[in-house]
């Protein structure tokens, strides 16, 4: 241990040394990157005249987050790294029992989401928790949801759906339609969503059964944007881009969430607010995911669930052992859609309103982004991954500090996209599998069972 | 002698316009080990892949226990209780291998699960030792045991083995080939092996058929092809191990 400390006090004037020279390199190179696109900017003036705006203090501001930035990275950050590898390598291997909370990490994640709502309007009053159980709980619910059911498709049965989000409108406008015209309710309606949206998961499953990969890709990508194109065209009955407004809510057991004297409010002798209504949608939403959760952990113990497992990895293999991969790839999509279908009528009864622009194909491929980079198959990892994406997304909406650095025109909602692009690329690199990469084993031999958890600490099973 | 369990009649086979098997007539009978041997490209795996039914014979007829089963979808093939370990052995490699061998099974219906697992890993005892470890981190001759064990979990009438030598060592390849001799013995099991060993394969066969570009030029006992001067000069020379 002493050699190591003075070593690094030898090197730590080195490596300040080293980390000044580089971030003014970095600092340098901004300043040539970004001198023409930030420090200058071309405008129209009254008389339609270009004029030329100097933006120095912009400019200065990305020169000096590179300089801090490649500054701190290499005093602090890479010896930081080198250290942790070295103390790794020189360890020994010690085999780690689990802690408490990762072992029952699901459980603990479910007893806090049942407990987010009271807590919520505790902390932050009835009008306060609002944005806070809408926007943070059942927006990155509802992605959740789409998310463990695009799962079944492309985590489990290794299909890559592109067009998932047609099945999300399909659930949407079925509940909007049928509601609007037919007033039938939104218990009635929502396993008719369910079961329309697997429908139109076998009608797409149909034409690409022989295609795989690349190819499977691009037809799904084509059929997310018929569905979508058909919203729009459609003007007698979909409305078109204006969409379809007014649509019913969801009552409880009959009760009503409004204003009015049989109203949930008067009934229970509550404040009349609107929040009441948002806590029951993120109960129901809630609900549908632990369903979802619930029917995917069985599917996978059952011999339907091993074959799209099996499919995933050989599917001539799956053949020669007798698995009619035609049915197996059939009940996956459906499945699939089936959920897709149902956060779909969820959403419409959510917004009250349904329009083709919330299906474009931006939607399936965050959807899609969220089951690659929570890791294929695992869905303790896709619902990490949701509430980093989604709710990373909606903290930026709270960033507006940000505007003091960068000016009043700096809208964060708008970096949005580059947020999303950047967080990928930092967990393809550090974790390419995902956040939860292995595969959980759905079998084991028999006798490991009786064997206790004092005994099994080395590592197998 | 009753009729065959297997009986390939006539079969040609293409891969769009160009003949792979030109009326190929091989029959398997009940306790058999048979063996095909052949140089590259002579059309030894397309005839086991014909058996599965993909791609189909164009003309010709393959019968399977009374039945044709030129026609049938691969599964339906399967169904009748033709297992295959098939070419580059295609287990799933991120499933443990205890999870290969229940896919194995799922023709089955896990009826005999646990008293067929015991057996396949009284055949391969490695297996038993791997059966939490992922089939991917298997080494080769591993793997090959977990493609014979996985097709062996459906109870097979027959068993088709598609180069089970493949890329294995020879001491593997050995141990192996006495698993196969040792089920055929003890179990009744009729096995029809592809094989470009061919002195493994002639010396562990009952019968054996050579093929050279799609045709079956020769046939008969393992023993007699072991010494007919023609196989020992195509098939033969410094192969001997």
């Amino acid at each position: 241990m002493a050699n190591i400390a003075s070593t690094t006090a030898s090197a730590g004037t080195e490596v300040t040394a080293r980390a000044l020279r580089e971030s003014v390199f970095a600092g340098l190179i901004t300043l040539g990157l970004f001198v023409l696109f930030v420090g200058l900017k071309t405008d129209q003036n009254i008389r339609n005249e270009l004029i030329l705006t100097q933006r120095w203090g912009l400019l200065a501001i990305f020169v000096i987050i590179a300089m801090v930035g490649r500054f701190l990275m290499v005093a602090y950050v890479q010896p930081w790294l080198a250290r942790r590898k070295a103390a790794k390598a020189a360890a020994p291997e010690v085999a780690k029992e689990e802690s408490f909370f990762s072992r029952n990490f699901s459980r603990i994640a479910i007893v806090a989401l049942i407990l987010y709502p009271p807590v919520i309007v505790a902390l932050f009053g009835i009008q306060g928790s609002l944005k806070w159980v809408d926007n943070f709980g059942i927006q990155i619910l509802i992605y959740v949801m789409l998310a463990w059911g695009l799962n079944i498709v492309v985590g489990l049965a290794g299909l890559l759906d592109l067009g998932y989000v047609a099945f999300y409108a399909v659930g949407a406008y079925s509940y909007a339609l049928l509601s609007t015209y037919f007033g039938l309710s939104f218990w009635v309606l929502l396993p008719v969503a369910g079961l329309l949206a697997a429908c139109w998961g076998l009608v797409l499953g149909f034409p690409v059964l022989r295609l795989r990969g690349d190819y499977l890709a691009i037809v799904t990508l084509a059929f997310g944007e018929i569905i979508r194109l058909v919203l729009i065209n459609w003007t007698e009955v979909t409305k078109g881009t204006f969409g379809v407004s007014g649509i019913a809510k969801a009552t409880l057991f009959g009760i009503k969430f409004d204003a009015s004297k049989d109203g949930f409010a008067a009934l229970m002798g509550l404040p009349i607010s609107s929040v009441y209504y948002k806590i029951f949608l993120f109960y129901l939403i809630l609900g549908l995911c632990l369903i979802t959760a619930f029917v995917t952990i069985r599917m996978r113990r059952m011999p339907i669930g091993r074959a799209w497992e099996a499919l995933r990895e050989d599917e001539i293999a799956c053949k020669s052992l007798g698995i009619n991969t035609v049915t197996t790839k059939l009940t996956a999509f459906a499945m699939g859609a089936m959920f897709g279908g149902i956060a779909g009528s969820f959403f419409a009864v959510r917004q009250g309103f349904v329009s083709p622009e919330s299906f474009v194909f931006l939607e399936s491929a965050v959807i899609l982004a969220i089951v690659v980079l929570g890791g294929m198959g695992s869905l303790t990892g896709i619902a990490v991954a949701a509430v980093v994406m989604i709710g990373g997304t909606e903290i930026l909406r709270e960033l507006a500090f940000l505007k003091v650095i960068f000016g009043p025109n700096f809208t964060p909602e708008l970096y949005r996209m580059l947020i999303f692009g950047l967080a990928m690329v930092v967990v393809m690199v550090w974790k390419p599998r995902g956040f939860v990469g292995s595969r959980e084993p759905t079998a084991f031999l028999r006798e490991r069972k009786a064997v206790s958890g004092s005994f099994t600490k080395e590592g197998h099973g | 002698m009753t009729a065959p369990l297997l009986q390939v009649k006539a079969v040609e086979t293409y891969y769009g316009n160009i003949r792979a098997l030109s009326g190929v007539d091989v029959e398997v009978h009940r306790g058999e080990i048979v063996s095909l041997i052949g140089a590259n490209g002579a059309g030894k795996s397309t005839l086991m892949m014909t058996i599965c039914g993909s791609p189909q014979a164009r003309t010709g007829t393959v019968m399977f226990d009374g039945h044709d089963i030129t026609r049938l979808p691969t599964h339906e093939i399967a169904r009748m209780r033709i297992a295959q370990s098939p070419e580059g052995r295609r287990i799933f490699p991120r499933m443990t291998v205890f999870e290969n061998l229940q896919m194995g099974a799922s023709l089955d219906n896990l009826k005999h699960f646990d008293e067929d697992v015991e057996k396949i890993f009284r055949l391969f005892p490695r297996l038993k030792e791997r059966q939490a470890q992922r089939g991917g981190t298997l080494s080769g001759g591993e793997q090959q045991m977990l493609s014979i064990g996985r097709a062996l979990m459906a109870r097979p009438k027959l068993l088709l083995l598609d180069e089970p030598s493949l890329g294995l060592a020879p001491l593997i390849v050995k141990g192996i080939f006495e698993a196969i001799k040792k089920l055929n013995k003890e179990e009744g099991l009729t096995v029809f092996l592809v094989e470009q060993n061919a002195f493994g394969a002639l010396k562990l066969s009952d019968r054996a058929y050579v093929l050279v570009n799609g045709r079956v030029t020769m046939s008969g006992t393992g023993k007699d092809l072991l010494a007919n001067p023609e196989v020992r000069a195509a098939y033969l020379e410094g192969g001997r191990h």
